[in-house]
């Protein structure tokens, strides 16, 4: 059986919530498993990687994610423990570094894979922005998925520590030329892997009206959504767009305030555990998809949830 | 500048889907487009053309005889150029790479070369990557702001938590758009016009020495299952609020 290569992230201290899910399919898996951290200090997750049998821990000193240096460094970790499968998060930054290393090996790739089964080499992923589903076969030895965030179960770790083997960065020749990272003013949680998210459509009538959102969103630790209306009518920034053309979100709890739910919107957010509609227009395709509706004015509502959670959270 | 365009057709996002032999879409009365984030990708060359005079803009794609028409309508955009590389056959995305980048390396020059950062009917988000790994080039996904100076592209893709990073590249390099970066501009009758008359030039994937032995194969397309119709919750709004807090906490347990 194959050797299974886990990307584990964890920066400035950060590990990922969503890295527990890959770390537990990797456990699962019945592979000889070898999860690699691109990381100087990792004593504090120790206890998150118990089960796993080799970490590759790779001292990156000051150097942050650079496309080039990280790619070369983690194909050549690849092909010495021979990891023929690989697996991570379906985030921004292993979009942007796996499909390299996915070139660089002559390895299949699949992205944002909502179901995973490695012995069959298959993977569910969803199309058309999530209008369907796609059941595909990978004919390859070399394969590397990303896993949907939010989706796979992850348990809490389990099993012995284990053995890491420290690795540094390689050099490579640098083409893309990170000048500077520039942070947005207020941190935003990121609605691919937010567990609640509150968006807002045109109904919101204009800009500063996100700030009524902002406030629930606070309450929730909730990451601030838009439907495509609000967007284009310059309410909401392309970041913050759910649906097609926009974000494919997957959070325990999706509010919709003022979103007429339409197909290109649903499609983006319909994997919601929980779905709650607030729309003035009892008549609009959100209340067919939401699990709770609220006929009434967002402006009312929703100041109204706020201080109800504030109360009882 | 010789300015390259990638595109790929897609059904329109209006389009309502129904699936063919549980492995395909029906065809039958869809209306195609161009992928929406090629449509930025479009533009934004075009506005670089604009900018430096003296360049062309070619837009190019992969796929049956019935791209000839959306391939079209990137030169009605204001492309001057355009390639098809012919396949009836659905490619996996690193074939699709290889081909544009076999057809690409056929051309006299090129720049920059532009296209979205996915299509929106796989979603696969690797054409872009895999292209400029072939061609040896740097790329940057998720662009969201775009400039050229001193034969450098300088952009700001947007990467997590609403931060985005600033990358210098040098010329050739692969620019792969998202929403925000520009305004597509619609097609003008006389660009529809001179569209018409452009001479394609058509590969056909043995002319580049390509295969087309998928390592990815669709074996199963459906329809997610539907979710359950909710319920709303009638009476005084502050009565329905209290009700719904308790509901999320209790029943759906999602708080």
């Amino acid at each position: 059986m194959a050797n299974l290569g886990i990307y584990i992230e964890y920066k400035n201290n950060n590990f990922k919530k969503s890295n527990k899910e890959v770390l537990s399919f990797a456990r699962k898996s019945g592979r000889d498993t070898f999860a690699i951290v691109f990381a100087d200090d990792i004593s504090a997750i120790k206890d998150e990687l118990k089960g796993i049998n080799k970490v590759v821990q790779v001292k990156a000193g000051d150097k942050k994610y650079q496309p080039d240096i990280y790619s070369e460094t983690l194909v050549s970790i690849i092909r010495e423990f021979e990891l023929k499968e690989f697996i991570g998060i379906n985030s921004a930054t292993l979009k942007d570094l796996m499909p390299r290393v996915s070139a660089k090996l002559d390895a299949t790739m699949i992205n944002d894979c909502i179901s995973v089964d490695l012995d069959n080499s298959k993977a569910t992923k969803p199309v058309y922005a999530g209008k369907l589903l796609c059941d595909y076969k990978v004919i390859d030895d070399f394969k590397i998925f990303l896993l949907r965030p939010n989706v796979f179960s992850g348990e809490d770790a389990e099993g012995n520590d284990p053995e890491i083997v420290e690795k540094s960065l390689l050099d490579a020749e640098i083409k893309t030329n990170i000048v500077e990272v520039i942070q947005s003013e207020s941190r935003k949680i990121d609605l691919t892997e937010a567990e609640v998210i509150v968006s807002g459509g045109r109904a919101m009538k204009s800009k500063e009206n996100f700030k009524v959102l902002e406030e629930l969103a606070k309450v929730l630790n909730a990451g601030v959504g838009a439907s495509r209306a609000a967007v284009d009518a310059g309410y909401a920034t392309p970041d913050m767009q759910v649906g097609q053309t926009g974000k494919v979100v997957n959070p325990k709890l999706y509010i919709a305030c003022g979103i007429s739910g339409a197909i290109q919107h649903f499609v983006g957010m319909k994997t919601s555990k929980v779905i709650v509609a607030i729309n003035t227009d009892p008549e609009a395709p959100i209340f067919k998809k939401a699990d709770y509706g609220i006929v009434g004015d967002l402006f009312k509502v929703v100041p109204l949830l706020t201080e109800e959670l504030k109360k009882s959270l | 500048m010789n300015i390259f365009v990638c595109i790929k057709e897609v059904p329109d996002t209006e389009a309502s889907l129904q699936v063919k032999d549980g492995k395909s879409i029906n065809n039958e009365g869809l209306k195609w487009i161009i992928s929406p984030y090629d449509e930025y990708a479009i533009e934004e060359a075009l506005k670089l053309k604009e900018k430096l005079g003296d360049s062309t803009v070619t837009v190019i794609s992969v796929g049956s005889e019935r791209i000839v028409e959306t391939i079209r309508k990137g030169l009605a955009m204001g492309a001057e150029k355009a390639i098809h590389v012919h396949a009836e056959n659905t490619l996996d995305n690193k074939i699709v790479a290889k081909a544009l980048s076999e057809a690409i390396k056929k051309q006299d020059d090129y720049g920059i070369i532009f296209m979205g950062k996915q299509a929106i009917d796989d979603d696969a988000y690797l054409t872009h990557i895999y292209l400029a790994n072939y061609l040896n080039i740097p790329v940057a996904t998720n662009v969201i702001k775009f400039e050229y100076n001193d034969n450098k592209a300088i952009v700001e893709r947007e990467i997590e938590e609403g931060a985005r990073e600033k990358i210098e590249m040098n010329v050739p390099c692969v620019v792969a758009a998202t929403k925000g970066l520009n305004e597509p501009r619609y097609p003008s009758i006389m660009g529809m016009m001179k569209a018409k008359k452009v001479q394609i030039e058509k590969y056909e994937l043995s002319d580049i020495g390509i295969d087309d032995n998928n390592k990815v194969e669709v074996e199963k397309l459906y329809f997610p299952p539907e979710k359950p119709e909710g319920k709303v919750l009638e009476g005084e709004l502050e009565d329905v609020v209290k009700e719904l807090v308790r509901l999320l906490k209790d029943e759906a347990k999602v708080l």
